[in-house]
């Protein structure tokens, strides 16, 4: 391969390894969904952030109660005349709020845990993998709802609960490869040339699962949107009047709206399932467009 | 293998041990008293002496390693405490909200399975045929819409459309009112058993066809099997491995998911219990039906690791 000369390259068929990776993971359906949608999510939640919504979220309008969806007002409005678009915006922006935080801390958590547990010697490694599995014998939603339960409610309190939850995965999945990973012949030529374990472990491995990483961050996300909404959903997310999906899709069935006005119902929970759905296929874009082996469709 | 077996006890007694250890430390972070903080406005009026009194009653105020023992020491003898808010035994009414959480996980991984495995089966016979493709939506449906909205909307539409809510009857046992019991679960059932069967479809479906060109099923079908038997008794088999990973991993989220549906459809489980528990700050209930949710994913996880070992006679040891 390393023999090729350019000349003898056939034009039009480039190797798949020349491709950037953003094109390879446009080149893929799955990814390309995901960009896309993704893409909707990041932007709806910076217009709610910044306040470019149709109409202030949180202003009430008591002649315009529970309108269904028109030009005016494109998700209607609910029993208190808020227009739900904009209610769903500011509630994407919250979500994504507390979903980044989530992943980053349980993404910085869980890697670091894990490069050093597939690294080191038995024993670190031993006590990390042994703290792992018992937080992972508790299921995360639970181990959230446990954290916020004691913390108490808000953002930052519900971002750490569905950090925490989330780390044990981020550790699995980087420890196999550093596994494999420590006794490749870079790394070993490495340690003989003295390097230091944090020079090693931070310049030459990192990078190399920086991939499953990236993977297991758009994956994460996807699951930090449901837990933030599925606790909202029982009540336990940042208090109003902070907009929040989960407890948007609650006051809509608590009120028994959702029979008679479904929109009230059907906003909400269609932002979750795009930004879900979204952050799932954006992560199974980027794996496929990683590693091309270990496709799964 | 018994070795093996016993080492698999002692790992788990060990995970069991950090588990309740977790949860005692995250549920102490909680600042103020629970004991007074349920009295509400109440509690101002309470004296020094009677505050100290109900301390020492429910054991609150002592060094934390102390209450962490008594707890951990009381929990083998099967006195897990006395509920704050309704002064009954957390025994009881774990006792009476156990089965019904059971039941209904139970029913759900049967339907995970069912929906998982069928199409999962089907849709890596023919790629891109008519059934793969609505399996693959089934599957988008099932990862991407949440619990709480696909069970929010079938309660709305049977309640609306179809004048139907069986909940609203209160809730029948199982072996009194089996017909009534069915009807409960069923939905519920149906909710989780979406989000789990489109996992598992995932999984059998690639694992299929991981094994669809490997060299024993093309013998198997060069010797002129069956369809069928080639399809159960080969594929499927050999594709068995992950799939029972998955579902063993799936039960976790399932244990999770059981709190927000038995909410949506107001079945009296766990999960129920457990929200009413920390919506009245009632501690002795949380901490317990945290530990039993933990203690059963952790069992789950272990039968998992034994069954592959039936599974698959190469990880016989």
């Amino acid at each position: 391969m390393a023999l090729a000369e350019p000349s003898l390259a056939i034009p039009g068929l480039e190797s798949p390894r020349r491709r950037s990776l953003l094109a390879s993971l446009w080149a893929n359906p799955s990814g390309r969904v995901g960009c896309v949608l993704a893409g909707i999510v990041v932007l709806a939640a910076i217009s709610g952030a910044v306040g470019l919504t149709p109409y202030p979220a949180q202003s009430q309008n008591p002649v315009a109660t529970l309108r269904a969806p028109s030009f005016a007002h494109l998700l209607g409005t609910d029993q208190f005349g808020r227009d739900m678009f904009s209610l769903v915006l500011q509630g994407l922006y919250v979500s994504l709020k507390i979903s980044c935080v989530a992943v980053a801390i349980a993404g910085v958590l869980g890697t670091l845990g894990g490069i050093v547990a597939g690294y080191s010697g038995r024993w670190v490694s031993a006590v990390i993998m042994r703290a792992t599995d018992m937080l992972f014998a508790i299921p995360a939603i639970l181990l959230a709802l446990a954290i916020v339960t004691a913390l108490g409610a808000g953002w930052f309190n519900s971002a750490l609960a569905i950090g925490i939850g989330y780390i044990p995965i981020f550790v699995r999945v980087v420890r196999g490869p550093v596994l494999a990973l420590r006794e490749a012949g870079y790394v070993r030529a490495g340690r003989v040339l003295g390097f230091s374990p944090a020079r090693l472990l931070f310049r030459h491995i990192l990078p190399n699962v920086a991939g499953i990483v990236a993977v297991q961050t758009s994956l994460a996300l996807a699951w930090a949107v449901l837990a933030e909404a599925t606790l909202s959903f029982l009540g336990l997310g940042p208090p109003a009047p902070t907009a929040s999906l989960g407890e948007m899709v609650y006051n809509s069935t608590s009120q028994s709206l959702a029979a008679t006005a479904w929109w009230t119902l059907a906003g909400p929970s269609l932002a979750v399932v795009i930004a879900v759905i979204g952050f799932n296929f954006l992560g199974d874009g980027l794996r496929d467009a990683i590693d091309p082996r270990g496709r799964t469709r | 293998m018994l070795t093996n077996v016993a080492r698999r006890l002692l790992n788990m007694m060990v995970t069991l041990l950090g588990v309740s250890l977790i949860v005692f430390l995250v549920l102490r972070l909680l600042p103020g008293n629970a004991v007074t903080a349920q009295m509400g406005v109440s509690a101002g009026l309470l004296s020094h002496a009677q505050i100290v009194a109900l301390d020492h009653y429910y054991g609150v105020g002592k060094p934390f390693f102390e209450q962490y023992g008594s707890w951990l020491g009381s929990l083998f003898t099967g006195n897990l405490g006395v509920s704050l808010s309704s002064r009954t035994s957390v025994a009881s009414l774990i006792g009476t909200a156990l089965p019904v959480t059971l039941e209904l996980a139970i029913a759900s991984l049967l339907i995970g399975e069912l929906i998982g495995v069928l199409f999962g089966v089907f849709g890596a016979l023919r790629p891109r045929h008519a059934v793969d493709d609505i399996g693959q939506g089934v599957a988008v449906i099932g990862l991407g819409v949440p619990s709480f909205v696909i069970g929010t909307a079938l309660v709305t539409v049977m309640a609306s459309v179809f004048q139907y809510f069986p909940s609203s009857e209160g809730f029948a046992n199982l072996f009194q009112d089996p017909w009534l019991n069915l009807q409960q679960i069923f939905f519920p059932a149906l909710t989780l058993g979406l989000g789990i069967g489109a996992a598992i479809m995932r999984t059998t479906r690639a694992a299929m066809l991981e094994v669809t060109g490997l060299n024993y099923a093309r013998t198997a079908r060069g010797k002129g099997l069956s369809k069928r038997s080639v399809t159960w008794k080969h594929l499927f088999l050999g594709a068995l491995v992950p799939v029972t990973t998955m579902s063993g991993i799936q039960l976790g989220y399932l244990l999770g998911g059981t709190v927000v549906v038995e909410q949506i459809f107001v079945l009296p489980g766990l999960g129920r219990l457990l929200i009413t528990s920390i919506n009245n700050r009632d501690f002795p209930v949380v901490q317990s039906v945290i530990l039993i949710f933990a203690a059963g994913f952790v069992v789950v996880n272990m039968l998992t690791d034994v069954l592959y070992t039936v599974i698959d006679p190469r990880t016989r040891a």
